[in-house]
């Protein structure tokens, strides 16, 4: 069971075609859209935000995100009529990175907070979330792994002093590191209990991943640190290696 | 002779408004037109149409639950800003009053203040924006001062519609800081803000309530 995700704009199709593009990314995540009025007009409908965050949420909790103006007023007053449920939470993120982001982390089984964390740095700077923000508390003893990863050039998978594991690999296969594999990654690295950048990004984050734009031929500098580390790097370089089965 | 504010003045007072708002909306999408998108006339009243059917279907027993019938109606039928706004609005009314099958001036005053609480809480606007809140805060303060004064629940009605009246007059000559009319800067001023309007005139039509012989 995981976190459900609500998608509030103020278009029916737009809300729709969110859902069926994180659902891509995320089949076992429940994605509710609640697009238009009740007529299928332009704005929000509070009802709809309100059935479909009772469908998201199906004992794990549920994220919220929206598009413009209104249709955040529109959340907000959903989750005042059903009096603040603390396992709904409303994101302030973009709404398509966002729950690209938010799909990919509640299929790798976040908490609701952890969800709504993915969603609301789905945009943060690259190097700022890679290095500070999201790591930035558990980071602490492990500086000089950032130092090997920028400074040490090309290296071959070992394990370093301070307990890292790196490795250098290259993409075969022809898309390179586009969105399906990179949620893909995304996912199921967010399961482990390891911090990984892949070229200086937060290898769990599907969005950083993405910024990359890492095309075939590209080399992916991998570096984790952590209990399941030496497990991590061993899944992106079998995926790699394997093109992400798309060879 | 005034009427006590019971279900059926809470119902008379949607259904005037109902009218009053019906009555107003080519005036209202003129202002709107003017600073925003034009559509605050046309929102308000598919969604107060909508309030009377749900007052045919099924008439609320208490002023509290004819609230939240409103509130629950306007944010689903509205569609624009106005809808979460003047729905927090009754949402919060009917939470303040509760149960009450009659509201005295103190529950009243209290039903205006936390109305208006939640507007602020939903639109994050302050006085002097040229919102609904420039509305919304004299009447707020007008009936707390009448409450203060012993006056009488309908007393405080009036005197909540007469400075929620100069309060929507208080925005001509105001620059909008919230919504969409915050990117005309300079040329919003010297027109009425539309929310603020049709506050007024929700605020006037709950004294008509008050005063007409059912």
């Amino acid at each position: 069971m995981s976190v459900g995700l609500v998608i509030v704009s103020h278009s029916e199709k737009l809300a729709a075609g969110v859902v069926e593009l994180a659902a891509q990314m995320a089949p076992d995540v429940v994605l509710v859209a609640a697009g238009g009025m009740d007529d299928g007009g332009i704005g929000t409908s509070l009802e709809k935000v309100m059935t479909a965050m009772g469908l998201a949420d199906t004992g794990a909790g549920a994220v919220v995100l929206t598009d413009l103006g209104s249709a955040v007023m529109t959340a907000e007053s959903a989750l005042e009529f059903l009096g603040s449920p603390e396992t709904v939470l409303l994101a302030d993120a973009p709404l398509v990175e966002g729950a690209i982001a938010a799909a990919v982390s509640a299929q790798s089984g976040a908490s609701a907070d952890g969800v709504c964390k993915a969603a609301e740095t789905a945009l943060a700077p690259v190097r700022a979330t890679a290095v500070g923000e999201v790591h930035g508390v558990e980071h602490q003893g492990n500086e000089s792994q950032d130092g090997a990863a920028q400074d040490g050039g090309p290296q071959k998978a070992e394990s370093q002093d301070d307990g890292a594991v790196t490795a250098l690999l290259t993409l075969i296969n022809p898309m390179g590191l586009h969105a399906r594999p990179a949620a893909a990654l995304a996912g199921q690295l967010g399961a482990m209990d390891v911090e990984i950048e892949v070229n200086g990004v937060d290898g769990q984050s599907v969005m950083m991943l993405m910024t990359l734009g890492a095309a075939q031929g590209t080399e992916l500098n991998v570096c984790a640190t952590g209990p399941d580390a030496q497990r991590a790097v061993d899944l992106v370089r079998s995926q790699v290696e394997a093109g992400f089965g798309e060879l | 002779m005034s009427h006590t504010l019971d279900a059926a003045w809470a119902q008379r007072w949607l259904r005037l408004s109902a009218a009053v708002i019906a009555e107003n909306r080519m005036a209202l999408i003129e202002l709107d037109r003017a600073i925003g998108d034009g559509d605050h006339g046309e929102n308000m009243d598919r969604g107060f149409s909508a309030i009377l059917e749900k007052l045919d279907a099924e008439p609320p027993a208490t002023p509290g639950a004819a609230f939240k019938l409103a509130a629950m109606t306007l944010m689903s039928k509205v569609g624009g800003a106005a809808g979460p706004l003047y729905g927090t609005a009754f949402l919060r009314a009917a939470t303040a009053v509760g149960d009450a099958t009659e509201l005295d001036v103190s529950t009243l005053a209290a039903a205006l203040a936390a109305a208006r609480d939640g507007v602020v809480a939903r639109g994050k606007a302050e006085v002097g924006e040229k919102t609904m809140i420039d509305a919304w805060t004299p009447a707020v303060e007008a009936a707390a001062a009448a409450a203060a004064a012993g006056a009488d629940p309908a007393a405080a009605l009036e005197a909540a519609a007469t400075a929620a009246e100069a309060g929507a007059i208080s925005t001509d000559p105001l620059i909008a800081r919230k919504g969409r009319a915050s990117y005309l800067g300079e040329r919003a001023i010297g027109h009425r803000d539309p929310g603020a309007a049709s506050s007024a005139l929700i605020l006037r039509a709950a004294v008509h309530a008050a005063e007409d012989e059912a």
